[in-house]
C-alpha cells in the first residue's frame, strides 16, 4: 500500500482507536517487534539455553553441586579435567565408581564416524533419487513417490524388533554396519531433495544439456549438484543431527559393543543405583558440546533447513 | 563447473537439435533414457526396502510366533507341549498383549503424557512463533538460540532434566519453594519442598511431559513461523480497516492460514508423542531396568516393548505389541487431523 493511499485512507475511515501497527494494515511480519517481543524471545533463549549452560557448570564442578538445595551454581569450577579423566577412564577416585568399561572416547570416535558416512551417503543417494523424481520420467515414478511420502508417517520403531534379528541372523549387532548402513538413505532426504530440484533447476536447462549430448549422470554431476549445494548443505546439518542423537536403535544394536556409540554410552553412564551426576552431567556436556558448536556455527542454514523442511527426522 | 557456464553452453548449442537428434537415437541414448532413471534410483529403493520396510513387515510376521522365552502356557493355563521356539501361533500374541494389563497401563501413561506435552508444546510453538514473526533485530539470534534444545543429545537432555526433577536438591523444587510449595512423602509424612516428582502418576508425567516440550517447542515454532510468512500480505489489509487487534488477528487470520501446517504438526507429534521413548527410560534412577517407576507409573509403551524384547528376550510379544501401537497411531493420528481440521474450520 503506497503513502498516497494511505493517506486517502485516513481521510475516509477515522482513526480506529487501536495501536497504530494494526491500523496501517501492515502483515505482522513487517510490523516492527515491540519491547515484549523482546522481552519473551529473551526468556524463550534462557530458558532453551539454561539446562545446557548448568550442564557445563557442573562439568566443572564436584557432585556437592548436584547435591545442594538452593540458588544454583553459575559459576564454573576448576574440576573439569578430574570429571573428564575419570569419564574416559584414565583415572580412578574414591567414591566414584570405575568408568572404564563405559568406554566413552570410543563411543565419541564412533558417533562421529556414522555421523560421516551417514551425511555422506545421506547427500550422494537421496539427492540422486530426488533428481530422478524431480527432472526425469519413468514408468511407476509417481506411485513410487507417494508410495515414499507415506512412508514418513510411519513410526520408525515399528520395524526395530524386525530389524535387531535381521541385523541378528547376519551377525551384524554390534557392528558400525548395524547403526550405519540403515540410515543411509532416508525418506524425508529423498523427499527434500526433490523439492528443493524441481524449484531451483528449470526443465530447459536439462533439456538443452541432453541435446547437446550430456548423459544423464553427467546432468546430474554437472547441472544439478552445483545448484543443490545449499541444500544439499542443509540437508547435512538435519542429517548430522539426527544421526548424533540417536538413541533407541543404537541401544539396542551396539550397545556394550566396541561399535557403541554416544546414546549408549551416556545412557551406561547412569547404570547402577547410585549414579554420580556431576560424572553424568560431565558427560552429557561433552556429547552436547560439538552440536552446540555446529548450531552456532550454522545456524542459519540448520533454521532454513527446518523451515523449509518441515519434517521431523 | 559453475551452472551459469553449463547453461551459457548448453543454450549455445541448442540450435544444433539436428545432431542431437541423431545422437538421440543410438542404443546408448535410448539406455540413458529409459534405464538409467531406475538405476538412480535403485540405491535408495534397495536400502530402504532391504533396511526400512522389511523389518516392518518382519515385525508383523514374528508377532505370529514363538521366540525364545515366550511363555509356553497359554493364558487360560493349559500348557503346550512341543518345541516353543520359533513356532507359529497364530494371534496368541496379538491375544496376550491385548489381555496384558501392563499394556494398558503403558497405553493409558503414553497418552497422559501425550497429552501433556502436545497441547501446551503446539499452542507455546505458535505464540513463539508469532513473536518471531516481527520486524526483529537480531532475528536469526533468537531462532537459533531456541534451537539449543533441538540439537542436543535426547539422552543428555533427559538427564539434565532428572536432576531438575530430583525429590531433594533438584531446582524445580527449589524454583517452587520460592512460591511456598510443599508436599509430603513417605510412611513418616516427612515434609519437603515442592514435590516427590518421582512418586505419582501425574507428576512423573508432568515432568516428562516438560522435558519433551523443551524439547520439541521451537521447532514446531519455527515450522509455524514458515507457514505464517507464506501468508499473502494484503489478508491483513482489510483485518486492518476493521481494527482487529494482533492479538484478534493472529487467531482470526494467522491461525486459519496456518492450518495445513497445524494439522501436520499435529500428525507429526502424535506419531512422535505415541513412540516416547528416551524421557521415560531416563527417568528412572537405574534406566537398565526399563521400570518407569516403581508403580511403572509412567512407563510407555515404546519402552515396555523394548523391555519385553530387550530383557525379557519375548520378541513375539514385543513384534505384537509394536504392530497393536502402530495400528492405534495410525487411528489416532487420523482422528487428530480430522478434529484438527474440524476445528480450524469451525473459525472460519
Amino acid at each position: 500500500m503506497s503513502a498516497v493511499e494511505m493517506d486517502e485512507l485516513k481521510e475516509v475511515a477515522p482513526r480506529p482507536n487501536r495501536n497504530r501497527a494494526s491500523f496501517l494494515g501492515r502483515s505482522p511480519q513487517d510490523t516492527p517487534a515491540g519491547w515484549y517481543n523482546y522481552v519473551l524471545l529473551s526468556i524463550a533463549v534462557f530458558i532453551s539455553a539454561w539446562p545446557l549452560y548448568w550442564m557445563g557448570i557442573v562439568s566443572t564442578l564436584d557432585e556437592s553441586a548436584i547435591t545442594q538445595f538452593g540458588i544454583p551454581k553459575v559459576v564454573p569450577g576448576d574440576r573439569f579435567m578430574f570429571n573428564y579423566d575419570l569419564i574416559m577412564g584414565n583415572t580412578t577416585a574414591v567414591g566414584y565408581p570405575s568408568y572404564d568399561s563405559v568406554n566413552f572416547m570410543r563411543s565419541m570416535i564412533n558417533s562421529f564416524i556414522v555421523v560421516t558416512i551417514v551425511a555422506a551417503g545421506q547427500l550422494f543417494f537421496c539427492s540422486l533419487a530426488g533428481f530422478a523424481f524431480a527432472k526425469l520420467k519413468f514408468v511407476g515414478r509417481d506411485p513410487l513417490f507417494v508410495f515414499i511420502v507415506l512412508t514418513l508417517t510411519i513410526p520408525a520403531q515399528l520395524g526395530i524388533v524386525g530389524a535387531y534379528l535381521i541385523w541378528e541372523a547376519i551377525g551384524g549387532i554390534g557392528t558400525l554396519f548395524a547403526v550405519t548402513v540403515p540410515a543411509l538413505v532416508s525418506a524425508f532426504g529423498v523427499f527434500y531433495m526433490r523439492q528443493f530440484i524441481e524449484d531451483s533447476i528449470p526443465d530447459e536447462i536439462i533439456e538443452s544439456a541432453r541435446v547437446d549430448g550430456a548423459s544423464t549422470f553427467r546432468v546430474y554431476w554437472n547441472i544439478v549438484v552445483p545448484v543443490i549445494r545449499p541444500a544439499l548443505g542443509v540437508l547435512g546439518l538435519i542429517v548430522i543431527i539426527g544421526a548424533w542423537n540417536e538413541y533407541i536403535w543404537a541401544l539396542v544394536a551396539v550397545n556394550n559393543s566396541p561399535a557403541q556409540t554416544i546414546g549408549p554410552a551416556l545412557h551406561n553412564l547412569r547404570a547402577g543405583n547410585t549414579p554420580k551426576y556431576s560424572i553424568i552431567l560431565t558427560g552429557s556436556f561433552i556429547a552436547t558440546l560439538p552440536l552446540v558448536i555446529l548450531l552456532v556455527a550454522t545456524g542459519k542454514q540448520i533454521v532454513q533447513g527446518i523451515m523449509e523442511g518441515a519434517v521431523k527426522t | 563447473m559453475s551452472a551459469k557456464s553449463v547453461t551459457a553452453k548448453a543454450a549455445a548449442t541448442t540450435d544444433a537439435g539436428d545432431d542431437a537428434k541423431a545422437v538421440q537415437s543410438t542404443l546408448w541414448a535410448r539406455f540413458d533414457h529409459v534405464v538409467v532413471p531406475y538405476i538412480l534410483v535403485s540405491p535408495f529403493f534397495l536400502l530402504f526396502f532391504v533396511f526400512g520396510i522389511f523389518p516392518i513387515v518382519y515385525s508383523g510376521l514374528i508377532a505370529f510366533k514363538t521366540f525364545r522365552n515366550e511363555n509356553p502356557a497359554h493364558r487360560d493355563g493349559s500348557s503346550i507341549n512341543v518345541i516353543t521356539r520359533d513356532r507359529w501361533i497364530g494371534f496368541e500374541n496379538f491375544d496376550n498383549v491385548l489381555h496384558d494389563d501392563f499394556f494398558w497401563q503403558a497405553l493409558l501413561n503414553t497418552f497422559g503424557i501425550f497429552l501433556l506435552s502436545t497441547i501446551p508444546q503446539l499452542f507455546l510453538a505458535l505464540l513463539l512463533a508469532s513473536l518471531l514473526n516481527r520486524k526483529l533485530r537480531a532475528t536469526l539470534f533468537y531462532r537459533v538460540g531456541i534451537l539449543l534444545p533441538y540439537v542436543t543429545p535426547i539422552v543428555a537432555s533427559s538427564i539434565v532434566f532428572v536432576t531438575f526433577f530430583s525429590r531433594d536438591y533438584g531446582q524445580a523444587n527449589w524454583l517452587l519453594s520460592l512460591f511456598g510449595v510443599e508436599s509430603t512423602y513417605g510412611a513418616d509424612q516427612r515434609i519437603i519442598d515442592g514435590l516427590d516428582w518421582q512418586s505419582s502418576w501425574w507428576t512423573s508425567w508432568l515432568a516428562i511431559s516438560i522435558m519433551v516440550n523443551w524439547k520439541w517447542t521451537a521447532y514446531n515454532a519455527l515450522l509455524y513461523l514458515s507457514a505464517m510468512q507464506s501468508i499473502p500480505k494484503d489478508v491483513y489489509e482489510a483485518a486492518a480497516l476493521d481494527g482487529a487487534s494482533p492479538w484478534r488477528q493472529l487467531w482470526s487470520i494467522t491461525v486459519p492460514m496456518i492450518r495445513p501446517m497445524v494439522i501436520f504438526t499435529v500428525v507429526l507429534s502424535t506419531i512422535g508423542g505415541l513412540q516416547l521413548f528416551a524421557e521415560p527410560v531416563q527417568f528412572d534412577t537405574n534406566p537398565a531396568t526399563g521400570n518407569g517407576g516403581n508403580q511403572h507409573q509412567w512407563r510407555t509403551v515404546s519402552q515396555l516393548i523394548w523391555k519385553y524384547g530387550w530383557i525379557d528376550d519375548r520378541f513375539g510379544h514385543s513384534g505384537a505389541m509394536s504392530w497393536v501401537l502402530f495400528i492405534i497411531v495410525v487411528m489416532f493420528a487420523a482422528l487428530n487431523a480430522f478434529l484438527t481440521s474440524k476445528l480450524g474450520g469451525g473459525k472460519r
